[in-house]
């Protein structure tokens, strides 16, 4: 051993200047961290604070963005388009406009709950009938059943997009709201999702509930169900998500306009109504953000369990 | 002999050793194993007929239409079909273009996803209000925001603003080859929170006692660390890349919201191929294609875990 004095990295001055490092240091890693969150709100705080502006200054400010030509080209304007995310004078007059006058947006809003709705509490349904199922089960059926579904689950949309649509046609569902509903109801996701969170359960629990007697029915509904309450709001949670946002499904089994969810028909607007869109766009985020505000801890411990984190 | 690993480079002899214990089920005790899967099977009866109507039933229908030249006089063609799509430009360009963004996209997902959830895993003040910031991007539609990011990048907005402050020349952002830039960076806006979340979900698993450990054993403190650190995240690492791959396939929503069906050249992907395949219901394109996604999909989630599973097989716990 070296005949090294310990104590002399423990002069006062060393301690000041080791604190100090420290302050620094967590002052420099908070600022990072500012910079990003800035750089993540960004986009809301504009879509919002935009909305309560009045017409003519979205005119000013974005008028020439989605000018076109009669070929259709886009028009290069030499004007710059300025960012304001304080409005000059807060107004309502796009919500007045969205609500009164062009009430085609919020149709279509009402389209877009039509659709997410029932299949988020079906799906929920469906899946944890099945995934009790899947827990209660052992052997290599059962594994292969659920592979088949983990694979289902992990292939994007434009893939599964076909079997549906196959169906659809087959059965005449094609632009009707079937053909939206039946697909999601039976998505393996909820499924997948449901059963790792359900392993987690010990089975002695359930053995001893059988020697007491219990059905099976009644194990489901007296223990599984309670002990699975926060994975079903998670995974509520991101079903809500993924159909509140979607946009391949429609575009391809729904042909009729009227039909569509808000999703798809935001992006349709046009060169007049940018502040309209603005609008439309902040009153579509209210039913998403207000679930973020009230299950964000559900949302978090949901996606944790996605990643398959032990303990 | 039975060689048995045990860690990187010792074996042992586990010819007398059962791992696992086959028990011979008294026969009561299987007539109680079917009788349970049969009032299972009933449980899953709502879920399994659904997924397997809806999604599994047409997949040999799908196969035909692949190898099948019409749907009407339904002949063999063998691979034809699959060698039409594979001369198709636009088949090309987009699979090419999917293949590009995919391979610069996830990697920046996940690195920068875990520089944030190590920032968040030290001690800054305000940390839980930070995490909750970095998850709205997740929950706000992305109708809502492609609005703003057409006003961003559009010819005349703030961005040219900035390159013109730095002296160069303006950019049509959507309808240029840097258009997947702006994808890129709306999806790395949308995707980068969730990834976080599970990263830092696993930085909480990693025991405190071996990063104490190694801190008194050694004087470079960032070399040790993510040595240390990324042993225990591989798992996650590979999770969060699958699920990037597949949020990177499913971009195409985001594409379509700023740029429309047919977009410029180098944003149009596969998914834009089947989709406006699926108008003209040519159902030979359309099974062809999916075919192939199908394939390549699970050839790269089989790869992704064979890797993992080759890396990380002296953990302990694993």
């Amino acid at each position: 051993m070296k005949n090294k004095d310990y104590l002399s990295g423990y002069t006062p001055r060393k301690i000041k200047f080791r604190k100090v490092r420290k302050v620094i240091r967590t002052i420099l890693l908070t600022a990072i961290a500012l910079f990003v969150a800035v750089g993540f709100l960004l986009p809301t705080v504009l879509t919002i604070s935009n909305s309560f502006m009045e017409e003519s200054e979205i005119n000013a400010n974005y008028g020439k963005v989605f000018a076109t030509t009669e070929h259709g080209g886009r028009v290069y304007i030499g004007e710059r388009i300025n960012l304001k995310f304080i409005p000059d004078k807060v107004s309502f007059d796009q919500y007045k406009t969205v609500l009164f006058k062009s009430p085609e947006y919020l149709f279509k809003f009402w389209n877009s709950v039509i659709y997410t709705v029932p299949i988020v509490l079906l799906q929920l349904l469906c899946a944890v009938l099945a995934s009790y199922g899947f827990y209660r089960l052992r052997g290599k059926p059962k594994d292969i059943i659920f592979f088949v579904y983990i694979i289902v689950c992990l292939m994007p949309y434009q893939v599964s997009l076909v079997p549906n649509y196959m169906i659809a046609d087959l059965f005449k569902l094609v632009d009707t709201r079937w053909a939206i509903w039946l697909p999601g109801i039976f998505s393996p996701f909820a499924v997948y999702l449901l059963t790792k969170y359900m392993k987690r359960i010990p089975k002695p629990i359930i053995e001893a509930a059988m020697i007491d007697g219990a059905s099976d029915w009644q194990i489901f509904k007296m223990i599984c169900l309670p002990l699975c309450k926060g994975a079903l709001f998670s995974v509520a949670i991101l079903i809500f998500i993924d159909y509140w946002n979607m946009v391949e499904q429609p575009i391809v089994l729904l042909i009729n306009e009227d039909l569509h969810p808000l999703s798809v028909f935001l992006s349709k607007i046009n060169a007049g109504e940018v502040g309209l869109a603005f609008a439309v766009a902040t009153i579509y985020m209210v039913p998403s953000l207000l679930l973020f505000l009230y299950g964000e801890d559900y949302l978090v411990e949901g996606i944790t369990y996605q990643g398959g984190v032990k303990g | 002999m039975r060689k048995q690993r045990i860690s990187n480079s010792e074996t042992i002899d586990t010819t007398t050793v059962n791992n696992k214990h086959k028990y011979k089920m008294s026969k009561a005790w299987r007539k109680r194993e079917r009788k349970t899967r049969r009032r299972m099977g009933l449980f899953m009866t709502p879920s399994l007929l659904g997924v397997s109507f809806f999604y599994l039933l047409p997949i040999p229908i799908i196969f035909m239409f692949a190898f099948v030249d019409n749907p009407i006089s339904c002949n063999f063609v063998g691979f034809a079909n699959f060698k039409l799509l594979w001369n198709n430009m636009a088949f090309r360009t987009a699979a090419g273009n999917t293949l590009s963004f995919s391979l610069i996209a996830v990697p920046l997902a996940v690195i920068l996803a875990l520089l944030i959830a190590l920032l968040l895993d030290q001690s800054i003040p305000m940390a839980s209000s930070f995490r909750s910031i970095y998850l709205t991007p997740m929950m706000v539609p992305v109708a809502s925001v492609v609005l703003v990011f057409q006003v961003l990048f559009d010819y005349n907005g703030a961005v040219n603003a900035m390159l013109t402050a730095l002296g160069r020349t303006k950019i049509d952002w959507l309808s240029s080859d840097y258009a997947p830039l702006v994808v890129m960076v709306l999806f790395l806006w949308k995707n980068l929170g969730y990834n976080m979340i599970l990263f830092l979900a696993a930085l909480g698993t990693i025991p405190r006692e071996v990063m104490e450990v190694a801190l008194l054993d050694t004087n470079s403190r960032f070399k040790l660390f993510f040595k240390i650190k990324l042993r225990y995240l591989s798992p996650t690492i590979l999770f969060v890349t699958i699920m990037s791959l597949i949020n990177s396939f499913k971009v195409f929503r985001e594409v379509y919201l700023l740029a429309g069906a047919y977009p410029y050249e180098s944003l149009y992907t596969l998914q834009h191929y089947m989709n406006n395949t699926f108008q003209s219901l040519d159902y030979q394109k359309l099974s062809t294609a999916a075919i192939i996604m199908a394939i390549v999909m699970i050839f790269i989630i089989a790869v992704l875990y064979w890797g993992e599973n080759h890396f990380s097989r002296d953990m302990e716990d694993w």
